[in-house]
């Protein structure tokens, strides 16, 4: 098992055509798609962030070198904030990616069984995926609502017998961040949720048998069949799920504009507020290939890891 | 009480004498946490907006009104000027069409050639889809954008950047690697050229794939939201999305009711889609981790 974004093909099967003419035809009209739209706009992000370019005036494009990748980490004012949205991205990917990581394979574990009551609940589970974040926003919008009748608020009172005095979770700056968290956290758990089932179900019942002869309690059974079982798939959702973690931008766009004072701001929400809300292109390009660099970075580490495995 | 579970299937005979209670009763608890915020969804949008937003009583309200949704339909034909229902229904639908449709094609045979065809820069094309995969549709969003801003508020701009696919292009090849030759060894022999292979032999057997891709860009392009927020600004063109966006980012008095009843709007498709097809949608997010 390995991950789609990182292993080359190791067999070579064998081709059963040798027109060439006839597989360009069929690749140019993909790989012509993913040129323009990906490749080109990649390349054009750097041009972008190397240049000063005033959107609808006449002045000339003028080469800046490296005065935004600078900015970003000098400039008095716009340090703080880039900074800032790194650490809150930082932050939420080590919050969510162990707390999702760890119910999924939880939650994995507990619908791995038959019955229709589990089979209830692992639908539950998935159903928030297919939930458009622009609708999970909403619906968490109303649940985190500020006064008595919020319903967290309401929920957390009843709760504490009435000890719990209401809070303004979205406007608060200690309680912000934990609140987008809470509501990515319901969002994405069933998708990796189902991933960890997968992988659960790659581990072959003969590796528990011999284990159970061998004595295992259930405990042992867990720690020696069942997580070395799910090692690459665990690689695979952390990975899956930092990378995620960090293109964080639409509940933050939707729910507190990146405030208050900037406690949920995040690099995405930073690059596009930079180039459409500013016009400032350049800046918001510098941002975009930062954030692509980190990410590519990842991804070979990534690639490393699974690697030992293998060797 | 995890562990219990995990060794639950294998031995069955084990677990049908005794009924896991402890595992039974944690996986109440979640699926209620997990269950309650699409309860409230729905039942708020039978609720006046008063109701909707009133602590606890509003997960149990006295009487239920199909007001939110009577209104909502009002607006369905609604002006062109603030956009009408009908008016983002369409574009939602037309935007996923294009785009699971289109995918489909360009993507299945970009994967199949990639895997079965033989052709110079073979090698350096499939290190290009590999590293694209790698690279996320936000992190070239503000190029993109600036690229393409001579295309604003259209719908095909809305679909455009996202037929062509890495990642399902990469999907495909993974999975054509894995089918027999014979089957093409075959169609071969009997005079078959490679066209009609690919629609009479390999299509077929490969409707797996095609679901997968199919629910997965589904997902993803129903949902999308940065996108078509730097792309549109005239509500003709808005599609589910944006609507419902910009009536969560009002600050001012929210109606709750009515917003939901939106969102219970936006969702059914998906939703309805994802109870029938089921098997499939857990099937395709599973295909993610094991293939490759």
């Amino acid at each position: 098992m390995a991950t789609l974004t990182t292993q080359l093909p190791q067999r070579r099967r064998r081709r059963v055509w040798t027109e060439s003419r006839v597989g360009l035809t069929m690749l140019i009209p993909g790989i012509g798609l993913i040129v323009i739209f990906m490749l080109i706009p990649f390349f054009y992000s750097i041009w972008l962030s190397l240049h000063v370019e005033i959107v609808g005036s006449n002045i000339p494009i003028r080469s800046v070198g490296l005065l935004f990748y600078r900015h970003l980490f000098s400039d008095p004012i716009f340090r703080g904030v880039f900074l800032k949205s790194l650490e809150n991205n930082g932050i939420f990917a080590l919050v969510v990616v162990p707390i999702q990581t760890g119910l999924a394979m939880f939650l994995a574990i507990l619908v791995n069984r038959q019955g229709a009551f589990v089979k209830f609940c692992r639908t539950t589970f998935f159903l928030p995926v297919v939930f458009p974040m622009v609708l999970t926003s909403l619906i968490w919008k109303a649940i985190l609502a500020p006064g008595p009748a919020g319903m967290l608020n309401a929920v957390l009172r009843i709760i504490t017998f009435g000890h719990f005095s209401p809070q303004y979770w979205l406007g608060n700056v200690h309680l912000a961040l934990p609140s987008i968290i809470l509501l990515s956290v319901w969002q994405g758990t069933g998708f990796q949720m189902v991933i960890f089932l997968a992988g659960l179900q790659g581990i072959p019942p003969s590796h528990y048998e011999a284990a159970l002869i061998d004595g295992a309690n259930r405990w042992q059974l867990f720690r020696d069949v069942t997580l070395p079982g799910l090692r690459n798939t665990t690689i695979f959702v952390v990975m899956v799920t930092t990378i995620f973690s960090l293109q964080l931008f639409d509940q933050v766009y939707l729910l507190t504009q990146g405030g208050p004072l900037n406690a949920t701001s995040s690099v995405m929400y930073l690059a596009v507020s930079q180039a459409y809300v500013a016009n400032n292109v350049g800046q918001g390009a510098a941002i975009s290939v930062v954030l692509c660099f980190i990410i590519l970075l990842l991804s070979l580490i990534q690639r490393q890891v699974l690697r030992e495995r293998v060797d | 009480m995890a562990v219990t579970s995990t060794v639950a299937p294998l031995r069955r005979r084990r677990s049908r004498r005794s009924v896991p209670w402890g595992a039974y009763s944690l996986l109440a608890v979640f699926t209620i946490l997990f269950l309650f915020p699409v309860y409230y969804l729905i039942i708020g949008s039978f609720e006046t907006p008063s109701e909707a937003l009133n602590g606890i009583q509003a997960a149990a309200p006295t009487h239920l009104t199909l007001a939110n949704y009577h209104s909502l339909s009002q607006e369905f034909f609604s002006s062109t000027i603030t956009g009408s229902l009908r008016g983002f229904y369409t574009v939602s639908t037309l935007v996923s069409l294009i785009v699971v449709a289109g995918g489909l094609v360009v993507n299945s045979l970009a994967g199949y050639a990639l895997a079965r065809m033989k052709f110079r820069g073979h090698r350096t094309l499939l290190l290009l889809v590999i590293v694209l995969v790698i690279i996320p549709f936000q992190a070239i969003a503000v190029p993109l954008y600036y690229m393409l801003s001579g295309m604003r508020n259209t719908v095909v701009v809305q679909a455009l950047p996202f037929i062509g696919s890495a990642f399902s292009i990469y999907l495909f090849y993974t999975f054509f690697l894995n089918l027999p030759p014979q089957l093409e060894e075959a169609a071969r022999i009997d005079g078959a050229g490679p066209w009609r292979t690919f629609l009479q032999i390999i299509l077929p057997n490969a409707k797996p794939a095609f679901a997968s891709v199919a629910i997965l860009s589904f997902i993803q392009i129903w949902s999308s939201y940065l996108w078509p927020l730097m792309m549109t600004s005239q509500p003709n063109v808005y599609p589910l999305s944006i609507a419902i966006g910009n009536l969560v980012k009002q600050q001012s008095t929210p109606n709750y009711g009515e917003m939901f009843a939106f969102g219970v709007l936006l969702v059914v498709p998906m939703a309805a889609f994802f109870l029938v097809f089921q098997r499939w949608f857990i099937r395709s997010v599973a295909s993610l981790a094991v293939k490759g």
